[in-house]
């Protein structure tokens, strides 16, 4: 594999930093424009409707200013993007088809090992397009949906749209219309009825060009009482000009239906990272979000769960790791509209180096959703002096019968801890580490225990020598 | 010397030890032979923890004059985690929580630590070892899942402290107050820990303040501790001369 010299060494522990030479069949110019978009729907050879939604989302993109609450986003020059490459090759199902460069990007970040070992189906993202879409055959089998978000809308167009920018609209904010513009990759889930996937499917998703954006769409569908649980990791090189990924995740979770949807993000430290990720929840359906940020220049990133029926209850468990130059702004929505809804959000962060750690949540209530309630934990922790947290809860609360607790806390590593494991023969920084994981236990455990393991040793790599 | 003449023994000489500018030991000379367990008593606030974390090398204390040898070797250089890899542990005073991490994900760390590169702690030798010290313990295996120390009560925290003794097997321990707080069964079960582990390859302190602890496990030697210096050693008998006659007769021998 060819390593691009021009990586540099914003972060020297960032293992997936190396690039590919660039070889695409389609590099829309830089800038996001109207011809731009006509572009990416003409690749894709899209139905009208589509067309006019994009433009209709580019107009508003432009009517829209960007957003002055949270991060710091004014070295993101988004006309410096280029928001659309088409690697060569194409969506395959079969792993041999899949261009050699990209084959052994993706088998050097694990996959498709990962879907030998245990998963239900397995896609890549290689810039903008899935390059790889696999589902098992027992699941096929059962009526589940596994595809590409552009095979979504070809094979299954009438379920596609009936729920498609229905939960997370253009007008949202900025960045969904940007990806509402230009959104290119992503998954389709469907699950029926009744059927209980059990084990995880993951998407996988690599940038691989300098000033390249990312905008994957996917739109998930688990019907009246199926199970399933979905994961995504993403990585990028580690260039001096910034990279953009701004994805809108959809997911509807209906009655009685149980789905969870876990983030391992560890893009390389010069990468935009403005998600918007929601679901809608019916009656009695549970929709769990695992969100793990680790990576990113900055992160924006608040899952949210709309619970619209009775009995519905959602859950996001959040965990940041901010370093040198780094501002996690991640958190949670939870907006209650119905009674006996109930929610629950986790949320850790850990700080280092000058890191930037903010937990940004919001808690609503509407008035009839009776008994509903919500609890919101958010414990942070500061690895030394320059490291910096801060909690900005948003609670709104129509209803009189409803409840939300709301409990923050912030410690610093405690040299007390680190002498004790110390003395028991682990080395300091093993024993910052052990302290670390200790802290994100409560959320690492809600992982299958290889993304656990996974999850620790990346936050170990975070901290090599990050104690004095 | 070459390194098999060296004595097997913890030497301390001359030891000064402060907190900031606050001198805290005064000249302590102690040396306590590998296959002997000593007693170190004294009043409240006389410098026996700080000797103990001086030992196994907490950077909130500044030595400022004289030695540790163990082995013949000075540790005054190295870091805790060395210290603890030739073999030196403390049963802490107040043994710090460490939520999240569970104590057997622990102590297979600790005993790994203690490995040469390469080489793995093996499942066996650890649920072996475990087992027998949970048993010398009369513990739950249970306990194990629980996270280091969270929530525990005093006494459940003084006997994690004898439960990590038996599975990392120093060669010198220091007991720091491990009797305060437990009551006559606890105190029972702890003594029988640390007799388990007695023998020639076994030595050093336990830093107690009462004769309750010593009728369990019994001291080859005894010293008494006063503003920051040995200031009277002795054998077993010393100690209970201090359960009878109390300790304001040991402050005017730091006077005198
Ligand atoms: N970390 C510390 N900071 C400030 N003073 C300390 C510290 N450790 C010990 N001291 C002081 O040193 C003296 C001896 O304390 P310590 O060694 O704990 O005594 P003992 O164990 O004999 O009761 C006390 O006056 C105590 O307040
Ligand atoms: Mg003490």
């Amino acid at each position: 594999m060819t390593i691009n010299p021009e990586v540099n060494d914003i972060n020297a522990s960032y293992e997936y930093g190396w690039s590919n030479p660039e070889k695409y069949a389609v590099k829309a110019p830089k800038g996001l424009r109207r011809d731009v978009v006509e572009m990416i729907s003409k690749a894709k050879d899209e139905p009208q409707w589509m067309l006019d939604f994009r433009l209709k989302a580019l107009d508003i993109f432009n009517s829209k200013p960007m957003p002055e609450w949270g991060a710091d986003l004014s070295g993101l020059n988004l006309d410096e993007i280029y928001y659309y490459i088409k690697p060569e090759g194409f969506n395959t199902r079969s792993w041999d088809d899949v261009p050699e460069d990209v084959k052994n990007t993706f088998e050097r970040l694990g996959i498709p090992e990962a879907e030998r070992a245990a998963l239900a189906g397995v896609g890549a993202q290689y810039e903008s397009e899935m390059v790889y879409h696999n589902l098992k055959e027992e699941w096929e089998k059962l009526g589940v949906v596994f595809l590409s978000i552009e095979d979504g809308l070809k094979e299954y167009p009438e379920l596609f749209r009936e729920h498609f920018a229905t939960i997370v609209p253009p007008e949202d904010n900025k960045f969904a219309a940007i990806n509402s513009a230009v959104w290119s990759g992503g998954s389709f889930v469907y699950v029926p009825k009744g059927v209980k996937v059990d084990i995880p499917l993951q998407t996988y998703f690599r940038i691989n060009a300098e000033s390249s954006g990312q905008f994957e769409r996917t739109l998930i569908i688990i019907d009246e009482g199926a199970q399933a649980h979905y994961i995504e990791g993403c990585t990028a090189p580690s260039y001096s000009s910034d990279s953009f990924h701004s994805g809108v995740i959809e997911i509807v979770v209906k009655e009685g239906a149980r789905f969870r949807y876990s983030t391992i993000q560890n893009w390389s430290h010069n990468v935009y990272n403005l998600v918007t990720q929601r679901a809608a929840v019916y009656g009695n359906g549970v929709m769990e979000w695992v969100d793990g940020n680790l990576g990113s220049k900055v992160t924006m990133k608040y899952p949210a769960c709309y619970l619209l029926e009775d009995g519905a209850r959602g859950e996001v468990l959040s965990i940041a790791m901010a370093g040198r130059g780094q501002h996690q702004d991640a958190g949670a929505k939870i907006v209650h509209f119905a009674p006996h809804t109930s929610g629950s959000i986790v949320s850790k962060s850990i700080s280092k180096d000058s890191g930037r750690s903010s937990y940004r949540g919001l808690v609503k209530i509407y008035e009839g959703a009776k008994y509903a309630k919500t609890n919101v934990e958010c414990d942070a922790l500061l690895l030394d002096e320059e490291a910096r947290t801060d909690t900005y809860p948003y609670i709104e609360v129509e209803e009189k019968t409803a409840r939300v607790g709301h409990e923050a806390t912030v410690s610093k590593i405690n040299d007390d801890q680190i002498m004790y494991l110390q003395s028991r023969g682990l080395s300091k920084d093993q024993a910052a580490g052990l302290i670390v994981r200790g802290f994100i236990e409560p959320i690492a455990k809600e992982l299958p225990l290889e993304y656990a393991v996974e999850l620790n040793r990346l936050i170990e790599l975070e901290m090599e020598g990050s104690v004095g | 010397m070459t390194q098999t003449e060296q004595p097997h023994q913890i030497e301390i000489r001359n030891l000064h030890a402060s907190v900031g500018d606050l001198p805290i030991l005064k000249g302590v000379d102690l040396i306590i032979p590998r296959g002997e367990l000593h007693a170190v008593m004294g009043p409240n606030g006389n410098g026996k923890s700080t000797l103990a974390k001086v030992m196994v090398g907490d950077p909130e204390y500044t030595v400022t004059d004289g030695d540790i040898l163990v082995d013949g070797v000075s540790i005054l250089e190295m870091e805790p985690d060395e210290r603890a890899r030739m073999g030196l542990f403390l049963a802490f005073q107040y043994p710090v929580e460490i939520p999240g991490v569970t104590i057997a994900n622990f102590l297979r760390l600790a005993m790994q630590a203690r490995k040469e590169e390469g080489e793995e702690v093996s499942f066996t030798e650890f649920y072996g070892k475990l087992q027998s010290a949970l048993k010398t313990l009369d513990w739950d295996e249970s306990i194990v899942e629980r996270y280091l120390n969270a929530g525990f009560s005093g006494g459940e925290k003084k006997r994690n402290e004898i439960l990590q003794m038996l599975m990392l097997e120093p060669t010198y321990i220091i007991m720091d107050e491990t009797d305060s707080g437990l009551d006559v069964d606890a105190l029972k079960v702890v003594a029988n820990g640390v007799n388990s582990m007695r023998g020639e390859n076994l030595g050093g302190l336990i830093i107690t303040h009462y004769q309750r602890l010593l009728d369990y496990i019994v001291p080859d030697r005894v010293h008494i501790i006063v503003d920051g210096k040995v200031v009277q050693s002795g054998g077993p008998e010393l100690a209970k001369k201090l359960d009878s006659q109390g300790y304001d007769w040991v402050k005017e021998l730091a006077t005198a």
